[in-house]
């Protein structure tokens, strides 16, 4: 009964993965055979100052969203928590965005951030502040792409919190009253305690997810924009090589980088995991 | 503790109970301002003649509701195409995961077999490894399988799930073992042990994965325009893509193609609303 399963895994992905390794120490020749070069890739791809400028930009990336956005969605999930009136059409629209197709969304933002007639910089304009070019200032875009992140992914993160949130017993918070805690001490004593396994969840996917990052950056940071150096994550790195200029072999060499930077993230916060979080 | 009770008289307490329930209002409705105002600046841009959009001062309604942007982002796409081939996707790799997970996860937690360690520790790779990793050797594959350009592209890296796999095993093996013995007991075999008795009882997990396995084929876009140059065997969300290219300062067309393909998801969305989001509180408290 396994069968489909392991034998879909083994060719849709135990073989690629070892293809891909194979790839990486070979280069692409438009058509022709692929010719054996050793760690050549790797070589070139260390030497290429914009495979360590994509590296931060992804690094950077997970840095500007994952505790902002954490945080926010936390702080909704407990403000939700408190049995509030309308909870339900509350969640539902926080949730929306993540119904909507990826290149939606960056259309939009995309008109919501233009520079000259974008709704944002007009609205900055009536209080006399000239609004920034959102999407082409080489500092700024990735911000930019990393405020629609957030505000897309908030609503996920939410749900799942706010789940966790709703399977603490209420008898805990009742000892806690009769004890004397107030609300912040409450949060910190009880709730975060308690809840960080789900939070722990939450931001190492949201982790792995920005470190992923691809359509928002690839749709709104075209190669020509100024911001394309600052912007383009190793996975708009990966695409352009693999699918614009065709080399498998090269992009292979990315892709195996990308790997080893999310498996120092991962085994980063399993370490983490072991100190902060209360599996009791 | 043994901090002394604060002497609060009542009224006191319940008036600041009101006041901090009006400012959790307060923060909940900008915040949903926030998430819904882009939205319905689609909508109204999206009726908006070119020159309206782009007035300084902006202008907040349309002088008219005619649906001319739709019938030009209609002319310029194949929106018909677009949807049914992501009808076609989201269903195809939901029962591919769903049956082909519940079989495998139902093994693993209850079924001895050779090499079960070294097939479980196949799942948990899988779920390592980023699946930007598989590729180009998938892209190889679907090229030598003559496959590229169909709506089977499109398909195939979903055919499997290993996070299926591993989020139904959770499942099966929180069923109690009495379960299926006293089914063994009345006669039936492991096949119908699996799919009489302990596989509608996942019906909820079932659902969540079915949920979590839509949201993503539908919101994935490197995966369709790498297997797929043709517009006939595109999915919404990299179709629409290309309004960019081709209008890219025609905001209003832009809009109006954005609208359009959110709908079925949207659609999906305020009907299964519940199943929606427990699905995925369920994927993430389970996983």
């Amino acid at each position: 009964m396994v069968a489909p399963v392991i034998i879909g895994l083994i060719v849709l992905n135990i073989y690629p993965f070892i293809d891909s390794i194979i790839m990486s120490l070979y280069k692409s020749q438009g058509l022709g055979p692929a010719k054996f070069v050793g760690l050549q890739n790797y070589v070139k791809m260390f030497s290429d100052k914009q495979l360590w400028q994509s590296t931060w930009n992804s690094v950077y990336f997970v840095i500007l969203t994952v505790p902002v956005g954490v945080f926010i969605a936390l702080l909704l999930a407990v403000l939700l928590n408190s049995k509030i009136k309308g909870r339900d059409a509350y969640r539902c629209i926080y949730f929306l965005p993540m119904v909507v197709a990826p290149a939606a969304v960056a259309m939009v933002w995309r008109w919501i951030f233009n520079a000259e007639v974008g709704i944002l910089n007009q609205m900055l304009g009536v209080f006399g502040i000239k609004g920034p070019n959102w999407l082409s200032g080489p500092n700024l875009a990735i911000v930019s792409i990393a405020i629609i992140a957030i505000w897309s992914a908030v609503g996920y993160d939410l749900v799942m919190i706010l789940a966790g949130l709703q399977s603490i017993s209420a008898s805990y918070y009742e000892a806690a009253e009769i004890d004397g805690a107030n609300a912040i001490q409450r949060f910190f004593h009880i709730t975060v305690p308690l809840i960080s396994p789900t939070l722990f969840f939450v931001v190492l996917m949201r982790t792995m997810n920005s470190l992923k990052q691809f359509d928002t950056v690839y749709l709104l940071v075209k190669s020509t924009n100024p911001a394309f150096k600052k912007s383009a994550t190793l996975m708009v790195l990966f695409y352009r090589e693999a699918f614009e200029k065709f080399n498998k072999g090269y992009a292979s060499a990315i892709v195996m980088w990308s790997f080893v930077i999310i498996m120092i993230f991962t085994v980063f916060q399993f370490v983490a995991e072991k100190k902060l979080v209360n599996y009791d | 503790m043994t901090t002394a009770a604060k002497p609060v008289s009542v009224n006191k307490e319940s008036s600041y109970r009101r006041n901090a329930k009006f400012l959790v209002h307060i923060i909940l409705i900008m915040g949903s301002f926030i998430m819904i105002f882009p939205f319905v600046w689609m909508i109204l841009t999206s009726f908006k003649t070119q020159g309206e959009a782009i007035m300084i001062p902006p202008i907040l309604l349309p002088s008219s509701w005619a649906p001319v942007s739709y019938i030009e982002v209609l002319r310029t796409l194949p929106f018909d195409k677009l949807y049914f081939n992501t009808i076609v996707l989201m269903l195809a790799r939901i029962v591919c995961a769903t049956v082909t997970s519940s079989m495998a996860g139902f093994a693993f937690a209850k079924l001895e077999f050779p090499f079960k360690k070294l097939f479980f520790f196949i799942v948990l790779t899988q779920l390592m490894l980023p699946s930007q990793v598989f590729i180009i050797p998938q892209y190889g594959m679907l090229s030598a399988m003559n496959q590229l350009n169909t709506i089977f592209a499109l398909i195939f890296p979903g055919l499997v799930s290993a996070f299926g796999t591993f989020f139904l095993r959770q499942f099966y093996m929180g069923l109690p073992n009495d379960l299926s013995e006293a089914a063994k007991l009345d006669g039936c075999n492991v096949f119908q042990t699996f799919f009489l008795i302990l596989m509608p009882l996942t019906k909820t997990a079932m659902m969540a994965l079915a949920v979590f396995t839509a949201l993503f084929a539908y919101s994935d876009m490197m995966w369709p325009l790498i297997v797929n140059m043709n517009i006939e065997k595109m999915t919404l969300s990299a179709g629409i893509s290309s309004l960019q290219g081709q209008h890219s300062t025609n905001y209003p067309v832009m809009m109006a193609g954005s609208a359009l393909a959110m709908i079925p998801m949207l659609v999906l969305y305020l009907l299964f609303q519940r199943q929606f989001i427990e699905g995925i509180a369920l994927t993430g408290t389970k996983a």
